[in-house]
């Protein structure tokens, strides 16, 4: 026995004490229905999964203490995916093959869902996203659900907003290379911004996932001199990318997606971020009775903390796979998919969810902005704001995989679509 | 031009906490001939020692900046010849390659096991130092860059002269030229490892917090990035020599800030390294490094 073994034992101990824990845990009984969960709640992404599953753990014992669906208590199986790639589609596998649930319900990010997408519809389980925007991600198949709005229909309203309501005419967009997300909505934006005449995109630098340097990006920004930066990110980039914007004395307005949606926000970015503006899925503000009661309730057991964004779809996502399983009359499959594609005026704490061809909810957007250190209401925008005719046609939106150059050849050879509608989607071929 | 002189500030203070790190690297490999892979963790723990002594100093001074840089360069001193201790020095006539593997074992240890103990969701990193910000003429300079370099500038002039006038120093120098003859004339040769952990360690402390005041939200997982950087700063500059590291830092800092800031932003990290390659392949041993024949 070394040395070094005999002092790294003990502290390896504990870790192993858990491993035989979860290993050995009660066996959970038959006569319920299982539903796996899978989210990032640890981790860069972790206040997303941890709002998100903490909602869905709302719901379904609200939904239990009802008496459960089909006669039969529901059991959630929550896993944490650390935001860490390569994790979700181990969590799902085991979710699916070990726990037998019936249907899911994650993840909370684009690029992870896209990842837990290809095993769910590998195995032909149904599985709902609470929050992943981006259309790839319901575009891997038939079992694939979402139930939030997407990409293209978010970068529209916020170009619009920016144009319109801030008046904005040179843009600028910074995305993280590594984030389906952040491309995605990037994307959108930059293709929309100049519709309509007068909107100019003055510089598009990119950075990469664990990026805390921004200066250098920044710096070719500023001197672009931009009337408003578009940034589609997370919350953690989002804080540090305003610090030092700031920092390098840029003035100008941060206007991002529901990726800002988080408290850790305001914490790192501290008065950055004033005047700024995102868009997101509801707002807690809302007089709606049916919003203040959920706020109520997730405040009452939460310690009083205010659901975001997220919350707000995690309990959603519940509810909505709940009323498929009973509007299906039973678990299995393919009878499930069925339910939750039909579904049709669902009335949801984020607004009325009818589930379209695609698969993707069509529903409002909320936009924020950043006022004396809180989040503020700045209105709606609903799903209809479709491209006037008359304008230039647009190119199809597409995630894809590979770098810009080799993207821009693939484009050039398969590109030869109309312009797709605010909520249709070119699937991928 | 005031795009240029702006991306050259950035490059600088970005360059300079590589430095610190680099320094770290290049130190124990020319005592001991390895790499010291724990040595990004170390600049982890620094962080989240600065983090906790920030708590217990007034917030916004100079004193109680000062206070924390100290306190985490303590912290990571002992953490440092600690894992020397216990870990390095068991192996030090084993092959080579147990304590390379030992290393990348302290590494992950340190991470999953501040991750067991704090969490792995960010902090946010509190400001020590008073901030504000310069501007001379278009450019822009945060009071943060200033101390950033400032605090680096006095760290590596004060290396130099500890490495270079005094006996400790002229022992280090010894037993990287030949372990074995060092030993002979009388060196400890145990006494010159823990002193050359200490100050790598200390280094990377100041490096930890430096980092976090610049870029506030720390993680277990923030040290990989930096760390792998230093590492290449320091191959780059010739491992195992002190201004080469210093130089191959600059070089990165200033490559990435320049290509991040050009309409290749994308390819950043790819042409940083890249330029890595060429480097390597112009001159093996690094830009200041001497090619040497081992001995067997």
């Amino acid at each position: 026995m070394t040395t070094f073994l005999r002092r790294t034992l003990p502290l390896l101990a504990p870790l192993a004490a858990s491993f035989l824990l979860t290993a050995c845990g009660p066996k959970p009984a038959t006569d319920t229905i299982k539903i796996g969960n899978y989210a990032a709640i640890t981790g860069k992404d972790g206040t997303f999964g941890d709002s998100s599953t903490k909602a869905t753990r709302l719901a379904i014992d609200e939904i239990n203490a009802a008496g459960g669906v089909l006669g039969k208590q529901i059991e959630l199986l929550v896993e944490d995916t650390q935001s860490k790639p390569g994790e979700a589609s181990t969590v799902v596998k085991k979710l699916i093959t070990r726990d037998k649930v019936v249907a899911l319900i994650g993840e909370v990010t684009s690029s992870r869902s896209l990842e837990g997408a290809g095993v769910a519809q590998a195995f032909k389980i149904p599985m709902l996203s609470p929050s992943a925007t981006n259309p790839a991600v319901t575009a891997t198949g038939d079992y694939i659900f979402r139930a939030c709005f997407i990409d293209p229909f978010q970068g529209s309203v916020l170009a619009t907003f920016a144009r319109d309501k801030l008046q904005a005419r040179r843009a600028a967009v910074l995305t993280s290379i590594s984030s389906a997300y952040s491309t995605g909505l990037g994307e959108v934006f930059t293709a929309r911004f100049p519709l309509g005449g007068g909107g100019e995109i003055v510089a598009s630098p990119k950075f990469a996932e664990g990026d805390k340097d921004f200066k250098a990006q920044l710096t070719a920004i500023k001197a672009a001199s931009p009337d408003v930066i578009f940034v589609p990110a997370y919350y953690t980039e989002v804080a540090l990318i305003a610090k030092q914007a700031r920092e390098l004395g840029i003035t100008a307005p941060l206007i991002g997606g529901d990726g800002w949606e988080a408290p850790e926000l305001l914490e790192i970015a501290g008065s950055a971020l004033e005047g700024c503006y995102y868009s997101t899925h509801y707002s807690a503000e809302s007089p709606d009775p049916k919003v203040q009661s959920f706020v109520k309730k997730y405040r009452d057991r939460f310690d009083g903390r205010t659901p975001d964004g997220m919350a707000a779809l995690g309990y959603d996502a519940a509810y909505l796979l709940v009323d498929a399983i009973r509007r299906a009359g039973s678990t299995e499959p393919a009878a499930l998919r069925a339910a939750l594609a039909a579904t049709k005026a669902f009335d949801g704490i984020t607004g009325r969810i009818d589930m379209d061809a695609d698969r993707n909810a069509s529903k409002p957007a909320a936009i924020l902005t950043i006022k004396d250190g809180k989040f503020a209401y700045v209105e709606t925008v609903s799903p209809l704001i479709a491209p006037k005719s008359g304008q230039p046609p647009c190119r199809p939106f597409r995630y894809s995989p590979f770098p810009p150059f080799v993207s821009f050849v693939v484009k050039k050879i398969r590109l030869r679509h109309p312009c797709p509608s605010v909520q249709s989607v070119v699937k991928r071929t | 031009m005031t795009e240029f002189l702006q991306q050259l500030i950035n490059g600088l203070s970005l360059g300079a906490i590589y430095a610190l790190l680099a320094l770290g690297y290049t130190m124990v490999y020319g005592v001991l001939r390895f790499i010291n892979f724990a040595h990004a963790d170390v600049f982890m723990v620094g962080s989240f020692a600065g983090y906790y002594a920030a708590r217990h100093v007034p917030a916004g001074t100079i004193w109680g900046g000062l206070a924390v840089l100290f306190i985490a360069m303590a912290a990571c001193t002992v953490l440092g010849v600690a894992i020397e201790r216990f870990t390095y020095r068991p192996l030090r006539n084993a092959p080579r390659l147990n304590i390379l593997i030992t290393a990348i074992g302290m590494s992950l240890l340190l991470e999953y096991g501040v991750q067991l103990l704090f969490g792995s969701t960010p902090r946010n990193f509190p400001a020590v130092f008073p901030t504000s910000q310069l501007h001379l003429g278009g450019l822009t300079v945060s009071s943060n860059q200033v101390i950033v370099i400032a605090v680096s500038a006095v760290l590596l002039v004060g290396l130099q002269l500890v490495v270079f006038r005094t006996r400790l120093g002229a022992a280090m120098r010894a037993v990287s030229l030949n372990p074995r003859a060092a030993q002979l004339v009388g060196i400890n040769l145990n006494t010159v490892v823990t002193f050359t952990f200490a100050l790598g360690s200390a280094l990377a402390g100041a490096g930890g917090v430096l980092y976090a005041m610049n870029y506030p939200s720390i993680d277990p997982f923030m040290g990989v990035m930096p760390g792998l950087k230093a590492f290449v700063a320091a191959i780059l500059g010739g491992i195992g020599s002190l201004p080469g590291a210093a130089l191959g830092a600059l070089i990165l800092g200033f490559a990435e800030t320049f290509v991040g800031g050009s309409a290749y932003s994308t390819y950043k990290d790819a042409i940083a390294f890249g330029l890595l390659i060429v480097i390597m392949l112009l001159r093996p041993a690094g830009l200041l490094g001497r090619l040497t024949v081992e001995k067997v």
